[in-house]
């Protein structure tokens, strides 16, 4: 009988780490799943950021580097800049990418540096213990906003996406989820076209994933889910936000 | 063979690319900018890789970025700048990487000034990032030198893995003075294919390579630093340089001073030696390692009452002479660090205030 689903070939065996309904895995799958699609491992490096996902390359099989707090793109950068031939990509979280790494996604963004970022926004820190985080949502409590998160003190959290997509130079900016199978299909398809683009050289791909955080959101996993579709969801909007192809027919 | 007159900071960016470096990341700064300046136009010309980064910070990630990959990788900054990419450079230590760091020093602390300085010295070889690390400092004192030892840099890191820093004055920058690059000092880059993540098709091979300084488990981290410590060790053993002057016969006092520095010790030592005081100097090409031994000889010698530690920083590097002495000789230190250099006839009135005290 043929095999219809598998392991994809650039995940490893080792058990996880991640958290119970966590949705890191679903999303490093989809992203072995599209390299495995391109047939890139062997040209593929990737960079862990800091947070949950730092030691993320125990779950792939290529070149992977690991990098400080927030600057996985000017790794990212420098690895491009010197090996174009190289498929790169970082995988960040919100605390790496949208607090203290902000300057070097927007400036790689920006320059137009031909590697893929995936950017898993969860609303808090996960690694540090569930501290507020650039996209905690207005009145979420976590450790360290244990009365909610107050817009008047430390402003409306950021969406990154639309951020990245206001800048003039060409890219593929997308947003999706993986809290439905439905979503997951779509957030598969955006990973694969984000790599797409860098495989054709065409610009910088960005796909932001809307994700949960059962374990410092304090709820069980099938919760956390809901919580998400109704209270990130109407705040951080699905879909393309800017394709290469919009910017040359602008 | 042939010499060319060229600014100190040119003919560093020039060197790079004369040892096979054609991969160049920087943000501007004083005074060192005209490094960046002949680079992107340069490294155009031979096809190599020039980026202006928005940070200092990002810099020395692109500069890991590319490392990592096994790539010959340099940037150029000066003091601030240093302080920004120390975070990069602790990373970069940690995980096993080659790769050049030139600091054309400025005086601080803070914003400080954009005039020459020596004010880095311990940053550079006792603080250089966080956590057990440690590079190579080398120190020139001429264009020439600068050109040579940014050319030995190169191997030299490669040699350990671990960065390398050039350490030089804003003099050495700004000055023009004839240079000459000697082929010979290009070495061509080690195999890496056993660490550096490089693609795995690129080394075929079905091994990945991991580059991280991530080590959770006490007892790996242990022997990482072990590892690490290990070659240290061997830098203090095998790399120690230094140049000695006017060691031959009797002096009263030692002069240990590096970089532009030293260049006027020397006049003052000739100087002095004219008014009959005989002084000597013992200049540390290399600050880390610090030519202990040769401090402590020249120290040792019995006509020598005094050793006098002549630097553009705060007596920096008094503690690392006292600790080379070893107590035989009291350490004086004579300098300023606002900008100027001192004269020679400034250096001979501190010499010979020591010897009427």
């Amino acid at each position: 009988m043929a095999k219809a689903f598998a392991k994809p070939i650039c995940l490893s065996d080792q058990e996880t780490h991640y958290c119970p309904g966590c949705t890191h895995g679903v999303i490093h799958r989809l992203v072995a799943e599209a390299i495995d699609d391109l047939e890139i491992a062997g040209r593929t490096v990737g960079i862990a950021p800091v947070g949950c996902a730092v030691i993320c390359y125990n779950y792939f099989t290529f070149d992977f580097q690991e990098a400080a707090h927030g600057r996985a793109p000017a790794m990212a950068t420098g690895i491009k800049r010197v090996r174009p031939d190289l498929i790169v990509f970082t995988y960040q979280g919100d605390g790496d990418l949208a607090s203290i790494g902000m300057g070097e996604i927007v400036h790689a963004a920006n320059r137009g540096e031909k590697f893929t970022t995936v950017f898993v926004n969860n609303a808090v820190y996960g690694m540090t213990g569930g501290q507020m985080a650039p996209t905690t949502m207005p009145n979420q409590k976590t450790t360290t906003s244990p009365f909610g998160r107050n817009v008047e003190e430390v402003g409306m959290p950021i969406r990154v996406a639309e951020l990245l997509a206001s800048l003039a130079t060409p890219a593929y900016i997308t947003r999706q989820t993986v809290l439905s199978p439905k979503h997951i299909l779509k957030a598969k398809k955006a990973i694969r076209q984000a790599f797409q683009y860098q495989v054709d050289n065409r610009c910088f791909s960005f796909v932001e994933v809307v994700s949960t955080c059962p374990t410092n959101w304090g709820m069980t996993p099938a919760d956390a889910i809901q919580w998400a579709e109704k209270t990130m969801l109407p705040y951080y909007p699905l879909g393309d936000l800017k394709t290469p192809e919009s910017v040359e027919e602008a | 063979m042939s010499k060319v007159l060229m600014k100190g900071n040119e003919a560093i960016g020039e060197a790079a690319i004369r040892a096979g470096c054609l991969n160049y990341f920087a943000y501007p700064i004083t005074p060192q900018s005209e490094v960046a300046e002949y680079l992107s136009r340069r490294m155009t010309e031979v096809g190599g890789v020039f980026l202006q980064g928005e940070s200092e910070v990002a810099v020395s990630y692109m500069i890991f970025g590319a490392a990592a990959c096994g790539e010959r990788v340099f940037t150029t900054s000066s003091s601030p700048g240093i302080s920004l990419m120390s975070e990069g450079i602790s990373y970069i230590c940690g995980a096993e990487c080659p790769a050049v760091f030139v600091n054309i020093m400025r005086g601080g602390p803070g914003l400080g000034g954009i005039l020459p300085s020596q004010a880095d010295y311990l940053q550079a070889t006792k603080g250089i990032g966080h956590g057990d690390c440690r590079m190579l400092v080398m120190a020139p004192a001429s264009v020439q030198e600068a050109v040579e030892m940014v050319m030995q840099a190169f191997p030299l890191a490669e040699k350990y893995r671990n960065p390398v820093m050039i350490l030089g004055d804003g003099l050495i920058g700004q000055m023009m003075e004839p240079v000459s690059f000697r082929d010979d000092l290009k070495v061509p880059p080690t195999n890496k294919d056993d660490w550096a993540t490089s693609g795995m098709d690129t080394r075929k091979s079905t091994k990945r390579n991991l580059v991280k300084s991530l080590y959770l488990d006490p007892e790996v981290l242990n022997a990482h630093n072990l590892k690490l410590k290990a070659k240290y060790d061997r830098m203090r053993q095998e790399e120690v340089r230094y140049e000695t002057y006017n060691t031959g016969g009797d002096y009263r006092v030692l002069i240990v001073s590096y970089g532009t520095m030293s260049r006027v010790c020397r006049s003052a030592v000739d100087a002095l030696k004219a008014r009959n005081v005989e002084t000597a100097m013992v200049r540390p090409q290399v600050l880390f390692p610090f030519p202990e031994q040769a401090v402590f000889d020249a120290a040792a010698k019995s006509s020598c009452t005094h050793v006098l530690s002549v630097e553009m920083s705060m007596g920096q590097m008094v503690e690392d002479i006292q600790r080379s002495v070893q107590g035989r000789r009291p350490v004086h230190w004579y300098g300023k660090c606002g900008g100027e250099v001192p004269t020679p006839e400034e250096v001979m009135e501190a010499v010979e205030a020591l010897l009427q005290s």
